[in-house]
């Protein structure tokens, strides 16, 4: 007498029987069941080529006392043209979490949003969050499904940070999951990390400005340090845009506060800081 | 089962037996307030929920067979989340899902070989209070566009005579929830299957509000802390479910952390 399992769909007006599959509490699965079109694009393009270096960007993750943040410089590269001043790279998944991607631009946002959809979807279903440990396993899940086109050269790479709920040390409680191309899923302990192009030099200026017991402004002022070392030294990726006023995305992650998005005046103020900075470096060492 | 029975008798057995069902059960309160839609169950369990969250601005209620129902709210999710991803998360309508559903309820009425025993009703919060939507779904594919309230479940009559002179849509949130506490009260207990003596009456309750004010996801349950606060102050002592913990999502968790 149930009328619902899956295999005796009524042909009939209404939900299809796709809509009532006892299966699973994934948005991608129901996706693939119900309407496989809409899932990020599997076929290959002809002719394949190595796996690409890293992609025209510079995202940091930064983890300070009770929370973590994400930030992203503004620029998307197509050869040697800017083909975008002011992309938005870094965005909140959920109320704890925010994910930053570098490389093709265009498969980064389609699976940030479906990775977002994918999160909701869950919650509502199974009536409670998934725990910090399940969203990054489904990320990679979500990168390695797209091994095939990142081997082609449209690889997307994310970088990962949540508040967790659930550790036992508050002040600990920001973490940072990044991610390699081929779906490798690695937890970042330093408390802080780096993906893109630009990430090599926005490391090393980590390396040496990061503190650990940092609150969130000294946090943010770090990260937009790291990223104006990066887009100093790389090309693909974009600095402070003073003449506009754009400046690079943040996102900030406390327990009190959820996932915010910092407002651009407040980043302003503080790149204005970083740039008057370095100019005072600059020509103290000339004069 | 007889050689032969005519259509009007299997669609009147099929009635009997799924109207059984429904008022056999508990019931549920939908209502307008200022603020959005109130959502007020009876529900002996916490944690197995007869209020939902659909998407952005769209909540579901029902009542009937758990199980039934349940089938409903995921496949309510799946068509919302679909249609967002797709389109955009503004082109999610409770109308059209309403609609899904209805089709889904009458296919199932009249070719399954036993209806589904459940009565849905989708909400759906607007800007203003003009916007606010509520609809009534019932075993057979009946659609029904209710305002200001809807009740269903248990003895539907004596809650809704109680509701109509009370319910008022201008009314702030403790305001809604004292009067549809007052309407489930008014169902006689003794055929509502609560079960419970008339006087001090212990009444568990699944409290929901879609609440307009709020940026994006209207949907939030009301626990513990939060609850108790609104509470009319003078009725008699009502038992609430297990407080925030047990509840859903991130989302109730730090709203009753936000209430004290």
């Amino acid at each position: 007498m149930d009328n619902t399992s899956s295999g005796s769909g009524f042909s009939g007006p209404g939900l299809p029987s796709a809509y009532f599959s006892p299966a699973s509490s994934s948005f991608a699965d129901f996706l693939r069941a119900a309407s496989p079109e809409l899932l990020p694009a599997r076929r290959v393009p002809a002719g394949a080529a190595e796996l690409d270096a890293p992609h025209g960007t510079t995202i940091v993750a930064v983890a300070f006392a009770r929370g973590v943040l994400i930030a992203g410089d503004r620029r998307a590269t197509s050869g040697n043209l800017i083909a975008s001043r002011d992309i938005e790279k870094v965005h909140v998944t959920d109320e704890y979490s925010a994910v930053g991607i570098a490389g093709t631009a265009g498969l980064a946002v389609e699976m940030v949003r479906l990775y977002a959809v994918e999160l909701a979807h869950y919650e509502k279903i199974e009536g409670v969050s998934l725990s910090l440990d399940g969203k990054t396993n489904k990320l990679a899940g979500m990168v390695k499904a797209n091994l095939e086109m990142a081997m082609a050269g449209l690889a997307v790479v994310p970088l990962f940070v949540g508040y967790d709920l659930e550790a036992e040390d508050a002040k600990h409680a920001g973490r940072i999951v990044s991610y390699d191309a081929a779906g490798g899923r690695y937890e970042e302990h330093a408390g802080y990390a780096s993906v893109g192009s630009g990430s090599l030099f926005a490391k090393s200026s980590l390396k040496k400005l990061y503190d650990p017991d940092a609150d969130v402004d000294a946090a943010v002022r770090t990260a937009l340090e790291a990223l104006y070392d990066a887009a100093d030294d790389d090309t693909a990726s974009g600095g402070p845009d003073l003449v506009r006023r754009i400046f690079p995305n943040v996102i900030t992650i406390t327990a009190e506060e959820g996932a915010a998005v910092l407002p651009a005046e407040r980043i302003g103020t503080v790149v204005e800081a970083v740039v008057a900075g370095r100019a005072e470096r600059t020509h103290h060492r000339q004069s | 089962m007889p050689l032969y029975a005519s259509p009007e008798q299997l669609m009147r057995e099929r009635s009997e037996l799924a109207r059984k069902g429904i008022s056999r059960g508990r019931s549920v309160v939908v209502l307008k307030y200022s603020g959005g839609v109130l959502f007020v169950a009876e529900n002996m369990s916490a944690t197995l929920h007869k209020v939902a969250e659909i998407y952005d601005r769209i909540g579901f209620a029902a009542v009937g067979r758990f199980s039934e129902f349940e089938n409903l709210r995921v496949a309510g999710i799946r068509h919302a989340d679909l249609k967002g991803y797709q389109y955009d998360r503004r082109d999610v309508s409770a109308r059209a899902l309403a609609n899904a559903y209805a089709a889904t309820l009458g296919s199932i009425f009249t070719e399954q070989l036993k209806p589904f025993e459940v009565e849905v009703c989708l909400a759906e919060v607007g800007a203003t209070a003009d916007e606010d939507q509520l609809y009534r779904l019932t075993f057979d594919g009946g659609i029904f566009d209710e305002s200001p309230f809807v009740v269903m479940g248990g003895q539907t009559d004596p809650i809704s005579a109680k509701l109509k002179d009370l319910v008022d849509p201008a009314h702030d949130l403790a305001t809604a929830l004292g009067t549809a506490i007052e309407g489930l009260r008014a169902a006689s207990p003794a055929t509502n299957g609560n079960g419970a003596a008339a006087e001090a009456e212990q009444i568990k309750l699944e409290v929901a509000v879609l609440d307009r004010a709020r940026p994006r996801r209207a949907f939030r349950r009301l626990s513990g802390a939060a609850l108790e606060a609104l509470l009319p102050a003078k009725a008699e002592p009502v038992e609430k479910p297990a407080d925030g913990e047990g509840d859903s999502g991130g989302d109730s968790g730090k709203d009753d952390a936000e209430k004290k």
